[in-house]
């Protein structure tokens, strides 16, 4: 068993949304991951109806031997790109003794949260926006903060903090997470929204000066066929 | 220039618009919707014009008129949907318009899956359509050179007066990558005083068409594409190779399975096994005479083609080792791909079974 950070427990439910390519699934696997290994019971559920590749639910072996319970579309439509919800979702948002994760589809696909925003809204819940400065989209704080409206207009939430999960694949140095940072810190300014902390790989965590949120180390789980 | 973090559709997209294309017409189909979707909101930007077409036939034969009006053009769709594109890519080459198509391929035959596959192979280079013709078939195995050739690919289109045609697998779409914008090298390319583009004080109407009733004038015409095509296979064939020199295994891949084998040959240099990767970047023109002289070498013991597919490049692989050596095939189908471990295997056991 391991320590969480406070900022992982803060709330039960937890909307992970996004610009597409931010890394919001591998933030969410890794959230899992964390809090799975420190004994809470939580489930991750897969909303991603936008994207056909590259989706959570790929990882639901490595889960659910965790013990994460993984909720995505029917087995049969695992592997489509039909926008058909899990009527599985609702014990993540009924049950207040599971910590639960949702990840989001990029962009307009939070739309899929629209259909549950009364059952989130009525309970405490937070609504994470993750950000990478090199995704061209949002790589300045005015464009960032038009993809983050967008977002909110769409799902009918409102977003209540910052992820920087700035990289650039293999490709990241320190400077990478600084730039992201410093993007993440200038929409908060415009926002009042709380920069909640940095996902940065374990490698790269551990060469980083101090930052004024904290750290969370992330396991590249996402990996593509010819990466070891 | 700093990197930026593209997916692959989206980063083909704004590189067709860098490369001065102003005209897209598309059907939506995954796994390629990014790049329509990303045409509609940028092309206005830049006083092009989008258009989601009532169906793949109507995009093709949209890219013919634009083109024959002397824009630069282009359309994307994923395999069923280029499946219908056939017509009107036989009718481009015919009315030697220049064109750019994008095919995202996924699992077939018929609809097929949404995952990832290369089962288009023969489709793109032995011609899904009717005729005599051939398109120059560019295969990204990167993000980075998706879109460098998808920039170079109008230029080609310009030059030859051809349609050229971008053959990624899915995961080339839908990956993330960071890539780097720079220019690509400009290449000389004639005015297009061939274009039904108004008279404009001519003596005579530029007349576009496919049809060549009169069969010695017909065959005329297609002993000059047998020209042209012969000029492109001279000039525009290009590869990827290493360390191919003295390798005792040769594996052939092309696109991300490339990537794949490219780990394999690492895993099997590290247990001592000399691999070497041979990665064709155009596979029609295909490589052929680069391929036979690797193929020569007396360290080469066999060559192991790798595709996701049931065996398709495999066939130009054989046709261009001409029986020096033991060609042998690992493919994956229907969505799925191979992993760096089975392609490994694959090469042990093959070098097992030629020792």
């Amino acid at each position: 068993m391991s320590t969480l950070p406070a900022w992982m427990t803060a709330r039960r439910l937890t909307a992970i949304v996004g610009h597409s390519g931010s890394g919001k699934t591998e933030l969410a696997v890794n959230m899992a991951v964390a809090l799975a290994r420190a004994g809470v019971r939580t489930a991750l559920a897969d909303l991603d109806v936008v994207n056909p590749y590259f989706r959570s639910r790929e990882r639901r072996d490595l889960l659910t031997e965790l013990g994460v319970r993984v909720v995505s579309s029917a087995q049969a439509l695992a592997e489509a790109d039909v926008p058909s919800l899990p009527a599985e979702l609702n014990a993540l948002l009924q049950d207040q003794g599971l910590r639960s994760l949702l990840d989001i589809g990029g962009d307009l696909g939070a739309r899929v949260l629209a259909r549950y925003r009364h059952q989130i809204d009525a309970q405490p819940h937070e609504v994470l926006l993750v950000l990478n400065a090199h995704r061209p989209q949002t790589s300045t704080a005015e464009r960032a903060a038009a993809s983050l409206r967008q977002i909110e207009a769409a799902m009918g939430l409102a977003v209540t903090g910052i992820v920087n999960n700035t990289h650039l694949c293999g490709e990241t140095g320190p400077e990478d997470i600084l730039l992201g940072a410093a993007l993440a810190e200038e929409v908060s300014q415009m926002t009042k929204l709380p920069v909640v902390c940095h996902g940065v790989s374990r490698a790269l965590a551990r060469r980083l000066p101090p930052l004024d949120a904290p750290v969370f180390p992330i396991d590249i789980y996402m990996k593509k066929p010819w990466e070891r | 220039m700093a990197k930026e973090l593209w997916k692959g559709n989206e980063a083909v997209a704004e590189a067709a618009v860098r490369a001065g294309c102003k005209c897209f017409f598309g059907y939506p189909i995954t796994p390629q919707n990014e790049i329509p979707e990303y045409m509609s909101a940028r092309l206005p930007q830049v006083g092009g014009v989008f258009i989601q077409s009532e169906s793949e036939l109507a995009a093709i034969n949209m890219v013919y008129g634009a083109a024959a009006s002397g824009v630069r053009a282009m359309t994307s769709s994923s395999s069923p949907g280029i499946s219908l594109k056939q017509e009107g890519i036989s009718a481009m080459c015919s009315g030697e318009l220049p064109g750019v198509v994008v095919n995202m391929m996924r699992g077939g035959p018929g609809l097929g899956t949404i995952q990832p596959s290369q089962c288009d192979y023969f489709q793109a280079t032995r011609g899904g359509g009717n005729g005599d013709y051939r398109t120059i078939v560019l295969a990204p195995c990167n993000i980075q050179e998706a879109v460098d050739m998808t920039q170079e690919a109008f230029d080609l289109a310009d030059l030859y007066r051809m349609p050229v045609m971008i053959l990624g697998d899915g995961m080339i779409g839908q990956m993330m990558e960071p890539i780097e914008w720079h220019d690509i090298p400009k290449r000389e390319l004639p005015p297009k005083d061939w274009a039904a583009s108004g008279r404009k004080g001519r003596d005579h109407s530029n007349f576009i068409t496919s049809l060549r009733i009169d069969a010695p004038d017909s065959e005329q015409f297609n002993r000059s594409l047998e020209a042209k095509y012969k000029r492109i296979a001279e000039k525009e064939t290009r590869w990827a190779e290493q360390d191919t020199e003295g390798c005792e295994i040769l594996l052939v891949a092309y696109g991300t399975p490339a990537r794949i084998a490219q780990s394999a040959a690492e895993e099997l240099e590290a247990k001592g096994i000399r691999a070497g990767l041979f990665r064709p970047q155009t596979v029609w023109p295909f490589p052929s005479k680069r391929l036979a002289e690797i193929a020569a070498q007396e360290s080469v013991k066999a060559i192991l083609v790798v595709e996701m597919s049931l065996g398709q490049m495999l066939e130009d692989v054989q046709l261009a080792v001409e029986g020096a050596k033991p060609v042998r095939f690992y493919g994956r189908v229907g969505g799925m791909v191979p992993s760096v471990e089975e392609i490994a295997d694959e090469a042990e056991k093959v070098l097992r079974e030629v020792r």
